[in-house]
């Protein structure tokens, strides 16, 4: 019961097989006897949960249900949620309780689906480990000494050892993709704009996007279903019609245009991952697709360009963590500048601290134009790169990222090697752009490999076609971390 | 030396729209601290902003009521800082791009006209407020005013003295309020002005090293403000010294301005386009749409008193000081039918002495504006003579009814009939010989004492004209 699709417990719920008090407790016990060992979740509330089985029975015995209605899920700990600790796997909001819920709360509530707990991540969703958590990093079900990836680690690695049918997430850089490319999973971000930023907590609101984690495309798409969809309370979210992400899950793909960016198949990119993201592309050629190599050519430039404009909107929107009005406030202190010092000093850990210095200096009198201001112009670069690739292809295909999953520890005291886990992902990011990782193999040390697919903006349901046309002839996805059965 | 003062004014008009110019929160004024805040405006984690149109469209009445340039894409930035009122630790503002950019106001100064053109105007939020007192050693935080719109309005340095100032301040307060974009209360901080001050030897071509004065908010201290900075820079440069350009407060209880922070301790704003809103962008047909529903404004309604209505100039702008008043003003000429010299005096006159001593405006008259044209009818076709009306405007102050109700019931009808006039003279006459003689004799003064005595006999009633004529030809 607890590795099947989304559908199939969809079904046994509305069959009455099975009721969502039932399989909510089945998860939670799977995350009670599990999860010690992991640390995917920073809060789980059984009490809440299981208020809202019971809602979800009632809902499903008056014939009222939709797809997810109670399906219980994970919210990345950066979502907003009422009456539950919405952390960012910060100190400095450790104990705030949010008094209201983010638009993606807000419709996962409002289609029935149970919250379980919120999920563990890096400091305000910087980091591509989940090292970076006040409460410990999350661990890799595949390997323990592992990372999970990051920064949605904690949703990555309860989706990959069953804890949760399916989870949230959210990538500024690759922080669904990434964790979803180590752990098995698949994880979709979409274009920018497709799931309202409301009541999730900003780290690069240029950036930011929630999207999904779960076992197979399909699960995506009944994702994205409940999460998608315009909000007037974020300026940036694009007003379209609401769509059906699993329209075109079956079609073939006869025809399709796969381009492969040359920059992504390079020395950067370690052998055995390379096989694994081949064999699949291989794959795709069996299906019908045809290749085409594509270029990016200021794919070097991603990396380096993200690391000044992300530190320079999280410097600022990290800015209302004072101590002031919620949050962490130092114990003793001098004045207000010290109260502030102490304050964020104890509250942030090293690696947010670092993204504020950082992002302070970018947009310093003196500074701004020759690192903000030059970032933005090449980052419009890179999104012509793509506009042009795209006009050669259909979708993009290759790494989610360099390697498999590291030990725990391993790149910590080295920023820019933690950086580069980013590599593939992050250019994605600063042209707005859709992408997905499903799992594709197993590499080194038996370690889950991710496939990357990017679409066009909102292009999401042909990326899901491709992914789901890859997972029905193949079945790495339905492969399962040893010992969480 | 002679020296030149040189003045550029930053006022902030709080724009009087229902909610903030990012959340859906009230912006009335005097509530409870903290009630009027949202979690936007608390700045909680997760939230975002979203412009409200009405703030903006604001902005475009008073582009063009200016004459400036509205943008057809501008931007939010952030400026970046820390203190406690300040949630977000940044207040969204516009930096590089305005809203409104250029446009000039036409000032009226000792009977001149001065022209005082206008760098721009953009839309930002206001803060919270610090309170700190009444907390025992720690400081409140009020959020209610944060996320308040505002408009700033920029100016050139092109004013020359604090009176130039002044008279500025006060255009650009009459003209926000004409508009309908600012409600103008100056005690609760509706209208602010910071004052850009510098002097130069008169001549010289090139700025001195301004200092700003923060939160002038009143005419008065904006005036005193300014004049005692450029007398305290005069006498530092007189002195051999030199004018640091620093931000300055000014102190109302000692009448002095005083460093706050100087050039080098200023804030490093780390300005950058704010992702959270996207470039705003104003169509043609927007801009097109709110001119069309622009009032007639200020300039042009002084300029069409002073041509069409034959007003003197002073006239023309203190009617339009206020557009309740000029309203008020129209509508007495239109009931009337015209007559609009004797129309405006009564307004600046009797009109104005009431609503001063009420402490209210126009459109808050007890006597209203149909009421009043026909007293002045009244005047003007002979009914009552000037004196008597400027009683029966009293009575209708206090809510006696109507002139013509008034005139009646008192028995105030003027005597115009010349019979009953020479009946009242010959009385007089016979009555007061030793008068009669003395002005035979060369006493001009008699025969005002005799016209006196003609009133008091007709009870103020005799056409005061007729009876002079009459008294003169009796007495010829």
């Amino acid at each position: 019961m607890f590795d099947l699709p989304l559908s199939a417990l969809a079904a046994r719920l509305r069959d009455r097989k099975v009721s969502s008090e039932e399989l909510t407790r089945l998860f939670l016990g799977r995350i009670a006897r599990l999860d010690p060992g992991l640390n995917a979740f920073i809060t789980v509330d059984e009490d809440k949960a299981l208020a809202s089985a019971r809602a979800a029975d009632a809902r499903l015995a008056a014939g009222k249900a939709e797809a997810l209605t109670g399906i219980p899920i994970a919210h990345k700990d950066l979502f907003c949620a009422k009456g539950w600790k919405t952390t960012c796997g910060s100190r400095m909001l450790a104990d705030f309780v949010s008094p209201y819920d983010a638009h993606v709360v807000e419709q996962f509530d409002r289609a029935g689906a149970v919250l379980v707990g919120k999920a563990n991540m890096d400091e305000f969703a910087m980091g591509s480990s989940n090292e970076n958590s006040f409460f410990g990093p999350a661990r890799n079900p595949w390997d323990t000494t592992r990372v999970p990836g990051g920064s949605s680690g904690g949703s990555a690695a309860a989706v990959a050892a069953r804890l949760v049918p399916a989870a949230t997430g959210t990538d500024t850089g690759g922080s669904i993709r990434q964790p979803a490319s180590h752990t098995g999973t698949a994880g979709i971000r979409p274009t920018y704009g497709a799931v309202s930023r409301y009541g999730m907590v900003a780290f690069a609101s240029s950036l930011d996007q929630g999207g999904a984690l779960g076992k197979s495309a399909e699960d995506l798409a009944l994702m994205l279903n409940v999460m998608a969809g315009f909000d007037e309370r974020d300026s940036t979210s694009i007003e379209r019609p609401k769509e059906d992400y699993a329209r075109d899950l079956a079609k073939p793909l006869a025809g399709l245009r796969v381009g492969l960016p040359k920059q992504y198949f390079t020395a950067d990119l370690s052998a055995d991952v390379a096989a694994c993201v081949n064999a699949a592309i291989a794959e795709l050629g069996r299906l019908g697709a045809t290749t085409v190599e594509v270029s990016l050519p200021n794919q070097a430039l991603a990396v380096p360009v993200y690391y000044v404009i992300a530190p320079a909107e999280a410097s600022s929107n990290l800015s209302r963590f004072d101590g002031v009005r919620y949050g962490h406030r130092a114990s003793g202190y001098a004045d207000l500048d010290d109260m502030y010092r102490k304050s964020r000093a104890e509250g942030f850990g090293a690696e947010v601290q670092r993204r504020i210095l950082v992002g302070t200096y970018v947009l310093s009198h003196g500074y701004y134009d020759a690192y903000y201001l030059q970032a933005q112009k090449v980052r419009r670069l890179i999104a012509r790169d793509f506009t042009e690739a795209f006009r050669d292809c259909d979708v993009i295909a290759g790494p989610a990222a360099p390697a498999v999953a590291f030990p725990i520890g391993a790149k910590s005291s080295d920023p820019v090697q933690m950086y580069l886990e980013d590599l593939y992902t992050i250019s994605v990011n600063l042209a707005g752009l859709p992408g997905l990782s499903v799992p594709c193999g197993f590499g080194a040390g038996g370690l889950p490999v991710g496939l990357q697919v990017i679409g066009r903006h909102f292009d999401e349901a042909r990326m899901l076609n491709v992914a789901h046309q890859f997972q029905q002839a193949t079945d790495w996805h339905r492969r399962r971390p040893p010992g969480i059965d | 030396m002679v020296w030149e003062i040189v003045i550029g004014l930053e006022t902030h008009a709080q724009l009087s729209t229902v909610s903030k110019i990012f959340s859906g929160a009230s912006t009335a004024f005097g509530a409870a601290p903290n009630t009027q805040a949202s979690a936007v405006d608390i700045a909680l984690p997760g939230v975002l902003p979203v412009l409200n149109k009405a703030a903006v469209e604001r902005a475009i009445r008073f582009g063009l009521a200016v004459g400036g340039r509205i943008a057809p894409r501008s931007v939010f930035a952030r400026k970046n800082y820390f203190y406690p009122d300040l949630p977000k630790g940044y207040q969204i503002s516009q930096f590089e791009l305005p809203v409104v950019v250029g446009g000039e106001v036409l000032v009226a100064v000792d009977g001149a006209e001065k022209r005082v053109r206008l760098t721009r105007a953009h839309l930002e939020e206001d803060a919270g407020k610090s309170l700190h007192e009444d907390f025992h050693g720690m400081s409140g935080i009020d959020l209610n005013r944060a996320g308040t719109p505002l408009l700033e309005i920029v100016t050139e340095p092109d004013m020359r003295s604090a009176r130039e100032a002044v008279a500025y301040a006060k255009t650009l307060h009459a003209l926000v309020r004409w508009i309908g974009i600012c409600d103008g209360n100056m005690q609760e901080g509706s209208f602010r002005c910071d004052a850009n001050v510098s002097v130069r030897p008169a001549g010289s071509q090139t700025l001195g090293t301004r200092c700003e004065i923060k939160n002038l908010n009143s005419f008065r201290f904006l005036e005193k403000a300014i004049e005692f900075e450029a007398r305290r820079q005069v006498e530092l440069i007189e002195d051999g010294g030199k004018v640091r350009q620093e931000t300055r407060l000014w102190d109302p209880q000692k009448g002095e301005t005083r460093a706050m922070r100087s050039k080098e301790d200023a804030h490093d704003y780390r300005y950058f386009p704010d992702p959270d809103l996207l470039p705003l962008e104003i169509a043609p047909e927007w801009i097109e749409s709110v001119r069309a529903a622009l009032p007639e404004l200020p300039a042009a309604m002084r300029a069409r008193f002073a041509a069409d209505h034959g007003l003197p100039e002073a006239d023309a702008t203190t009617l339009t000081s206020s557009k309740a008043l000029a309203t008020y003003y129209e509508q007495v000429v239109r009931g009337v039918g015209g007559e609009p010299k004797a129309c405006a005096s009564w307004v600046l006159g009797e009109l104005s002495a009431l609503l001063n001593r009420l402490e209210v405006e126009a459109d808050a008259s007890p006597v209203g504006p149909a009421a009043l044209a026909g007293l002045v009818q009244r005047v003007l076709d002979g009914t009552v003579s000037g004196k008597t009306a400027k009683d029966v405007f009293e009575s209708m102050a206090a809510g006696e009814g109507a002139a013509d109700a008034i005139i009646e019931k008192r028995g105030l009808r003027q005597i115009s009939d010349a019979g009953a006039i020479e009946a009242i003279v010959d009385q007089v006459l016979a009555a007061n010989a030793k008068l009669v003689d003395d002005y035979r004799a060369g006493k001009e003064k008699a025969f005002n004492a005799l016209v006196g005595q003609v009133m008091k006999a007709s009870q103020g009633k005799a056409n005061p004209a007729q009876a002079n004529a009459i008294l003169k030809a009796r007495l010829g």
